[in-house]
């Protein structure tokens, strides 16, 4: 197991080392013992990847899915981009692996019938044996392997015919399901390595702040602490377990002074509202004239809307582990942007990338935190100035408190109605950091649309959260067009479907999207919901997106009890091109939609003085089981197509679709988010 | 630091600790039982959740002085060979996505199950609405304690 795996410098062309071990690309490794061992290159966060890019290497190489062991790469160069992130590992290596697959399968083909002097044309594949079925001849792979590694790589193999696929597009249990049952170490935060100290670090207690005078006298009495180290504007103490580590930092005294404004989000709200009373100078996109069109228009509908900063709250607290030591670095922990981490390191360091070795375990979550390198980083430079390995542990209030935060956001919706349809579409947007952009399908179907984004420079820091811009502009989107709907006295699934025929048929400038695969969704989900039924004392919402290339429709079944939205069910409807494992799929697809509802309902972060409020779960409220979803029913468009991301789209479109159903329940609109401070 | 005697997974075990660490850190840092994991250190998520004579208890506020010798039980000992009807339903109906929440999960579980061998809806929500799953695999935890109950021998 890789746990505790020192690397080797891997070069451009590595060879293999032991003449009985198969090795044809950086990804297989098949060994006359029988053993084969499929290297996973992207991280696995939760999204599954580790599971289902070795299946598309697996459906090509025809292998026994059984037999097979699968572990995480390291960042290899023969790798490519190996990231975690914007829902890009499966569509963006799906035909690279089937390629990585079938080459071996084609040099396997061809030691056998070598071997058994027959063409190569009459032989096939299957449960990792060569067949020649004219003479019912088998060798296994493990039989071939020496054999195979003398031959020349194949550059253009044959890539199966989709119809022949017995593992892609079929239920695959996750591959450490086991490991994760039985408590095995697979995270981050249980690396264990000979000679290294646990880390805890003190960092600045709010934006704005820096590190002044540090008095450690009581930090090095504690037991366990055996030294304390300054890097730049941080104070870490190492120690020989986890819980002095953190005794030893409770006992710093450190003065931290503030050298930039402290800011509030009372404040960054109050200014977010003054940006959007003023047109921006150049609208993101402006079909028509919005102002003519709500001249004399019958009825003008003017919302805002306002959403909170998140933090990420992945369930691992962030963590790394660090080796630098005579101009080398070995680094080990979760980050879903391996080689960035080492560039960085690299120039902070200065040390050559060459001598820089990196690779991370499962890791217990991600949603865009680890896009960050920090961790990373912040554990290299603890390890170069204390001078010994070091396995750094951040607390929950460490990570609550020391994040890229999903930025906050104030949006402003306005359309001109006639009696029975929509004239114009005007939304304006402004969110901390680089601002908002992004449009509706609404844009190519009406004469006048405009959209708006500004953004607000804070040094509260942002990043990308999962869906990054989707997971707030779909809520608002969503939830303007259910009133656009009501006001019209238009039911909400026919007028999408009224708004994508006319972005279709006359469609006004660009559209990045399909229509055609918009109706499949939506009209897949209204076979699965039976929507325009009604189920007493339950109430529906409906919401549709479109991200990452794939397309989401939903609806969602609330009961009102208590005032609260209790959720009996929702419907999804995903197409995503095809789909490599059912099961991990659909695992995805309830999670996007659970962490929506989540988000939606219940956590926000506030900025006091700089200082996040919101430091642990007691004040930052995540979704427990009683307010999950009883049943999340999920349903794939048949496709052939290459597959689109599942990572992030499901969760894009939830808000809007609960927030539609509570008011088809109550008649109130929810405008600000969480849901549940506005219902009391 | 103290030579504290733990009754941990049915063996005998002694730590050389400060008395006042949780028992979390205990497992992990010193009896190398990795898989009881650290999700908030205040109670709140349930990552941490080990059996103390049956019951479910977060030992990330439990210090180790108080434990004395009363049965501990992690997701290690859970069952011998990996194979508790929990643990087989978890994977049977494929539940984790990133995993990290999951042993706390299925221990909370256990414990239901033991005092509620056929639990209901209402039933597995107040056992295990203390347990975080960030990932959002709620459904399927729900349907993986009543495939557990439906598949226990008593």
């Amino acid at each position: 197991m890789l746990i505790g795996f020192s690397l080797l410098n891997l070069t451009a062309e590595a060879k293999a080392l032991d003449e009985t071990l198969f090795t044809p690309n950086a990804y297989i490794k098949i060994g006359a013992d029988g053993s084969i061992v499929l290297f996973a290159p992207n991280p696995e966060i939760g999204q599954g990847v580790k599971t289902s890019l070795p299946m598309i290497i697996a459906e090509e190489l025809g292998v026994d899915w059984k037999k097979i062991s699968v572990e995480l790469a390291p960042l290899d160069s023969r790798m490519g981009r190996q990231t975690a992130g914007g829902s890009g590992s499966v569509r963006g290596r799906f035909t690279e692996l089937r390629t990585i697959g079938a080459t071996a399968r084609e040099m396997l083909i061809a030691a056998a019938a070598q071997q058994w002097n027959v063409p190569a044309t009459e032989c096939t594949v299957d449960n990792g044996e060569v067949i020649h079925k004219a003479s019912g001849r088998k060798l296994s792979y493990a039989a071939l392997a020496t054999a195979a590694a003398k031959l020349e790589v194949p550059t253009k193999p044959a890539l199966k015919d989709p119809k022949e696929f017995k593992l892609i597009g079929t239920r695959v249990k996750d591959i450490d399901a086991h490991k994760i049952v039985t408590g095995q170490p697979l995270f981050g935060i249980d690396t264990r390595r000979e000679g290294m100290l646990f880390a805890m670090v003190s960092r600045p207690p709010a934006y704005g702040k820096t590190l002044g005078e540090v008095n450690d006298a009581a930090a090095l009495k504690i037991e366990g602490v055996k030294k304390v180290v300054k890097i730049k504007n941080a104070v870490a103490v190492l120690a020989t377990s986890t819980w002095a580590a953190k005794k030893g930092r409770d006992a710093l005294v450190i003065q931290w002074n503030a050298t930039e404004k402290l800011e509030n989000t009372a404040e960054h709200f109050a200014t977010f509202k003054t940006m959007l009373d003023k047109p921006t100078a150049t609208p993101q996109r402006n079909d028509g004239d919005v102002d003519a069109a709500a001249q004399g228009a019958a009825k003008v509908l003017d919302v805002t809307y306002e959403i909170p900063t998140l933090s990420h709250g992945q369930m691992e607290p962030l963590n790394f582990f660090a080796n630098v030591k005579d101009g080398k670095v070995e680094l080990f922990g979760p980050t879903q942007v391996p080689a960035a981490v080492r560039t960085e390191v690299s120039k902070q360091l200065g040390i050559p990338e060459a001598n820089i070795t990196i690779s991370s375990p499962r890791q217990g979550g991600g949603f865009g935190r680890k896009l960050m390198t920090d961790n990373g980083v912040e554990a290299a430079l603890i390890s170069a100035a204390a001078q010994c390995p070091v396995q750094v542990q951040w607390t929950r209030e460490d990570d609550m408190q020391n994040d890229f935060y999903r930025p906050a956001e104030m949006w402003r919706y306005r359309a001109a109605l006639s009696a029975d349809n929509l004239l114009s579409w005007h939304q304006s947007g402004v969110g901390i950091g680089r601002g908002v952009r992004g449009d509706s399908y609404v844009a190519g179907a009406i004469a006048n649309y405009r959209a708006e984004g500004q953004g607000l420079t804070s040094n509260t820091p942002t990043g990308w959260w999962r869906a990054p811009g989707a997971n707030t502009l779909a809520y608002v989107a969503e939830s303007f067009m259910d009133e656009v709907c009501t006001a019209l006295k238009k039911d909400p699934v026919a007028f999408r479907l009224e708004l994508l025929k006319k972005a279709k048929e006359q469609t006004v400038g660009k559209i990045n999207y399909d229509p055609e695969k918009y109706k499949s969704v939506i009209d897949l989900v209204v076979k699965m919901s039976k929507w325009g039924t009604k189920t007493p004392g339950e109430f529906r919402g409906f919401s549709t997106w479109f991200s990452f290339g794939s397309y989401v429709a939903q609806v969602v079944d609330v009961q009102m009890l208590d005032g609260q939205p209790k959720v009996k069910k929702v419907y999804c409807a995903v197409n995503c091109g095809r789909v490599i494992n059912l099961s991990g799929a659909e695992n995805q697809v309830q999670g996007s939609i659970v962490d929506g509802i989540c988000h939606a309902m219940f956590p926000k972060v506030t900025f006091v003085n700089g200082a996040v409020v919101e430091t642990n779960f007691h004040q930052y409220k995540f979704l427990r089981m009683k307010d999950a979803p009883t049943e999340i029913e999920v349903q794939f468009v048949e496709s052939d197509e290459a597959p689109t991301g599942l990572g992030e789209p499901a969760l894009p479109p939830i808000a809007a679709a609960l927030a539609n159903a509570i008011f088809a329940a109550t008649g109130k609109r929810l405008r600000k988010l969480p849901f549940a401070e506005q219902l009391g | 630091m103290a030579i504290i005697n733990l009754n941990v997974n049915g063996k005998t075990l002694s730590v050389d600790v400060d008395p006042s660490t949780p028992l979390l850190w205990v497992l992990r840092d010193h009896l190398n039982l990795v898989g009881t994991k650290f999700g908030c250190g205040m109670a709140q998520c349930g990552a941490c959740a080990v059996h103390l004579n049956g019951n479910a208890v977060r030992s990330c506020t439990l210090p180790v002085s108080t434990v004395k010798n009363n049965a501990i039980v992690t997701i290690e000992g859970l069952s011998e060979k990996g194979d508790h009807p929990l643990q087989q339903a978890w994977e049977e109906l494929d539940v984790s996505q990133c995993g990290y929440c999951q042993a706390g999960q299925i221990m909370s579980a256990a414990a239901l199950l033991k005092r509620n061998p056929k639990p209901t809806d209402q039933d597995i929500d107040n056992a295990m609405s203390g347990n975080i799953c960030r990932c959002g695999t709620h459904v399927r935890i729900r349907k993986a304690i009543h495939l557990a109950a439906k598949t226990s021998k008593k």
